[in-house]
């Protein structure tokens, strides 16, 4: 039964994507060429592509990004992140979301979808719900509810600011929280506050914004019931790195 | 068969019209070299800009287009009156023209001046797609000249029209390196002071809105006839001449201020219809838009051209000299104008259109405003309109929203041309009042780089029919912060500058930040016409409409259009 939600909900995706696939690239001159309005759009972009050294000598490599194709009222998304630990060679963490998003106010879309988690250890897949969107005083926040297919529910919060030094030296500051409504202690999440993770990443725009070379700091900490699976596990509360990376938009 | 009735019922119909000239066109793939960089483009007859084509009000022309590109193409005359199946807007008036083929257009040339001509299809028209018109009128023009060039503005983007509107859909500041800084704010901190600085970034990131969004495309080289900046495009001249200048702004995005340091400019046409002669020291033309000035020179030494773009990130320069090589100092780029809570007024007042911004206003932005925005707003917007619009300028100009950060000045401290200085030399219609009025509303969500009209998309829009015969008064309300420069197709827009009958006839009207501005239009052109933003990139994101006139002109003039149906089928 839990595991029938997110799978209706990934049907439901596709579904309401289909609409979206009548699909003219823009660069389709011949097809486009023709038209007055362009209506279907596709991107690619990664905003974290690092490598991390941390403060015990761990060594992990992390992407955060995601592809797009649709139109203004409806986009399919594929979110992706993951985590490889350079010591163990394996993955710490490797999700790959697949939702549709639709706008929901001037600033703000909803996004619904399945995310699927295959790292080193057990796999999970969830059903989604989520907005994002600009907030006031240009945070960009995202935040989404999952439900897996234990039955566990969690709820992240990401939010990022950018401050421009100049206009192509950028210091964006970042915080991702997680929270888990149920305990889940097979992959290691204790119920309540879980984890934070808080950057500071110093990027230029070296290329237009397709490519912008940054170093950066991140700040790992685990709480509560999930700290205390992590030492037990030997693993730590608490991490700082150094990171260096680049965002990436195509 | 159906040319040949085509050309006997013309013949019959409009005997009046002379010789029936012949060119042709090829639309071809061309390399751009901007002196900056070198990029592929598309051309006509090899070039970009294409040949500028010269006519003669009166005769009949024959064009024939051949499409030498691997995809749909076809030309826009862009201000000409002609039956609507000549207009060249593709899925509108015709097919279009497939690759390899070549499609011949045949059209009564009814006016003089200056116009220019461009695709209609994707974004050939940014890749280098257009070239000039020159029509020579039958009589007598109100001023004279000794020599004459076609300035011709663009701004070439060393990315295709694809990736930008790409780009800007996936981020609408993409292109937009004017944004406000860290060191801007300190700067302003210490001239306003901390709090002032701070409530006044608060309330702008409080509505999401920046104040450098001007210009959405920057990056561009500006170029003049086709050359950039470094390879100065030159007219020459004898001293003593009287020059005239044709501007024609062929810009995807950019609207420029044109001064030449060191020559009054005498403005004798807009758009191609005569205006009363106005001297200026600079002008703003507006994507789309053609001014023509006449410059007298006395001296035997070189001046620059200068057009700087509205935002300030690019310019196109050119010189005007006794003989090719010489130069004139080229001026530096003046400070990047920023907009005011001003320019922000057709947004506040209007944002109600759809229940979530109503929302979002009420709970944060109309609170924000009440507290913070109000009072910043006193401190340093009103205050920069009093000291910088106001006094300087004795007289704002009226086709800006009071206070606007977008009103321009003259660099010389002299006289910048305004919409309210156009006055037509000669009335075309006469002054009647109108049978009925159309609001527009142009709106968009800058955020999601979307544009449209009365919150409506072409795609999702209803055309806009109009009657054969009424004169109709369409009210633009620009409720966004950018400049939209609209542009009807096959009819003219007669610019309400208040000045009844001598208000200027127009093809492009451009609609400043949180202004409202009239035009009236004699609807006496059956068929069907595009409507729309000329900047490329709204074009494209769905600030368009479709107009359909209704109703029939007299049988001679129907008939006229059917020929032409004839004909269309007859060559495609």
């Amino acid at each position: 039964m839990m595991l029938r939600l997110p799978l209706a909900v990934a049907c439901f995706s596709l579904a309401l994507a289909s609409p979206a696939t009548t699909w003219a690239a823009p660069s389709d001159g011949g097809h486009n060429a023709h038209r007055h309005t362009v209506n279907s759009f596709w991107g690619v972009s990664l905003e974290e592509f690092e490598y991390r050294y941390s403060d015990s000598d761990d060594e992990v490599a992390v992407w955060d990004g995601d592809a797009f194709f649709g139109s203004d009222e409806l986009k399919f998304r594929w979110i992706f992140s993951g985590e490889w630990e350079e010591a163990h060679d394996a993955f710490e963490s490797l999700e790959n979301q697949f939702v549709v998003q639709t706008p929901i106010s001037d600033f703000f879309d909803a996004k619904a979808g399945v995310r699927i988690d295959t790292p080193e250890g057990p796999d999970r897949v969830y059903g989604v719900l989520g907005i994002n969107g600009l907030a006031p005083y240009w945070f960009e926040v995202d935040s989404n509810l999952y439900v897996s297919d234990e039955g566990d529910a969690s709820i992240d919060l990401d939010a990022e600011y950018e401050l421009l030094l100049t206009n192509r030296l950028i210091l964006s500051a970042s915080l991702d929280v997680l929270v888990a409504l149920s305990s889940d202690r097979e992959i290691g999440l204790g119920k309540g506050l879980s984890s934070t993770e808080t950057g500071l990443r110093l990027g230029y725009d070296l290329i237009d914004r397709s490519f912008s070379p940054y170093l950066g700091i991140v700040h790992e900490r685990k709480y509560g019931d999930t700290a205390d699976i992590a030492r037990t596990s030997g693993g730590s509360k608490e991490d700082w790195f150094a990171v260096v990376g680049a965002r990436l938009m195509f | 068969m159906g040319k040949y009735w085509s050309s006997l019922i013309l013949a019959l119909a409009l005997p009046v019209w002379g010789q029936a000239e012949e060119y042709n066109l090829s639309v071809d793939r061309v390399m751009i070299d901007t002196g900056g960089f070198v990029k592929e483009g598309i051309g006509y007859n090899g070039a970009s800009p294409g040949p500028v084509l010269r006519f003669k009000e009166g005769e009949e022309v024959t064009i024939n287009v051949t499409n030498n590109l691997d995809e749909m193409t076809s030309i826009h005359w862009h201000g000409l009156i002609l039956p609507f199946e000549q207009d060249g807007v593709p899925g509108i008036s015709f097919p279009g023209i497939p690759p390899g083929e070549t499609f011949t257009y045949r059209f009564p040339v009814v006016q003089n001046g200056t116009y220019w001509y461009h695709s209609h299809s994707g974004f050939q028209e940014p890749a280098g797609a257009y070239g000039a018109i020159i029509i020579d009128a039958e009589g007598r023009e109100p001023y004279r000249y000794d020599r004459e060039y076609v300035v011709q503005l663009t701004d070439k983007h060393p990315h295709s029209g694809d990736r930008i509107l790409r780009n800007l859909k996936m981020s609408a500041d993409y292109y937009n390196r004017q944004q406000q800084t860290v060191g801007d704010f300190w700067r302003e901190s210490s001239e306003q002071g901390f709090l002032a600085t701070l409530r006044d970034r608060m309330m702008w990131g409080d509505m999401r809105m920046m104040k450098a969004d001007i210009e959405d495309v920057q990056g561009f080289t500006g170029l003049i006839n086709g050359k950039g900046p470094e390879q100065n495009w030159t007219g020459t001249f004898e001293p003593g001449d009287r020059v005239r200048l044709r501007f024609i702004n062929s810009s995807a995005m950019t609207y420029f201020d044109v001064r030449i340091p060191g020559l009054k400019m005498t403005v004798v046409q807009a758009d191609g219809n005569n205006v009363q002669p106005v001297t200026v020291d600079e002008f703003r033309i507006g994507v789309a838009e053609t001014y023509d000035v006449i410059v007298h020179i006395r001296d035997a030494k070189a001046f620059t051209l200068f057009a700087e773009s509205m935002g300030r990130s690019g310019y196109a320069r050119g010189t005007l000299a006794p003989e090719e090589g010489m130069t004139a100092e080229v001026p530096e780029l003046r400070e990047a104008p920023l907009l005011t809570m001003a320019d922000m007024a057709g947004h506040m007042d209007h944002g109600d259109m759809d229940h979530s911004s109503m929302e979002g206003m009420d709970h944060s932005d109309m609170e924000g405003m009440d507290h913070s925005s109000m009072e910043s707003m006193d401190h340093s917007s009103m205050e920069g309109m009093d000291h910088s619009a106001m006094e300087s300028q004795g007289n704002p100009d009226p086709f800006y929203a009071p206070g606007s950060g977008l009103v321009p000045a003259a660099a010389n401290g002299g006289k910048f041309l305004s919409y309210a200085d156009l006055k037509a030399q000669k009335p075309l219609y006469e002054e009647r009042e109108p049978t009925r009025e159309i609001e527009l509303r142009l709106t968009g969500n800058m955020e999601r780089y979307i544009w449209s009209i009365n919150g409506i998309k072409y795609e999702d829009a209803e055309p806009i029919r109009l009657q054969y015969g009424e004169r109709v008064r369409f009210k633009f309300v620009n409720e966004t912060m950018m400049t939209h420069p609209m542009h009807l197709h096959g009819m003219w827009s007669i610019l309400d500058v208040g000045e009844g009958k001598w208000n200027p006839i127009k093809h492009v009207i451009s609609v400043a930040p949180a202004t409202t501005v009239y035009m009236e239009t004699e609807v006496d052109a059956p068929g069907e016409w595009a409507f729309h933003c000329h900047l490329a990139y709204h074009h494209a994101a769905g600030m368009f409409r479709k107009i359909i006139v209704e109703g029939g002109p007299d049988e001679s003039v129907k008939s006229l259009t059917k020929a032409a149906e004839a004909q269309d089928g007859g060559e495609s």
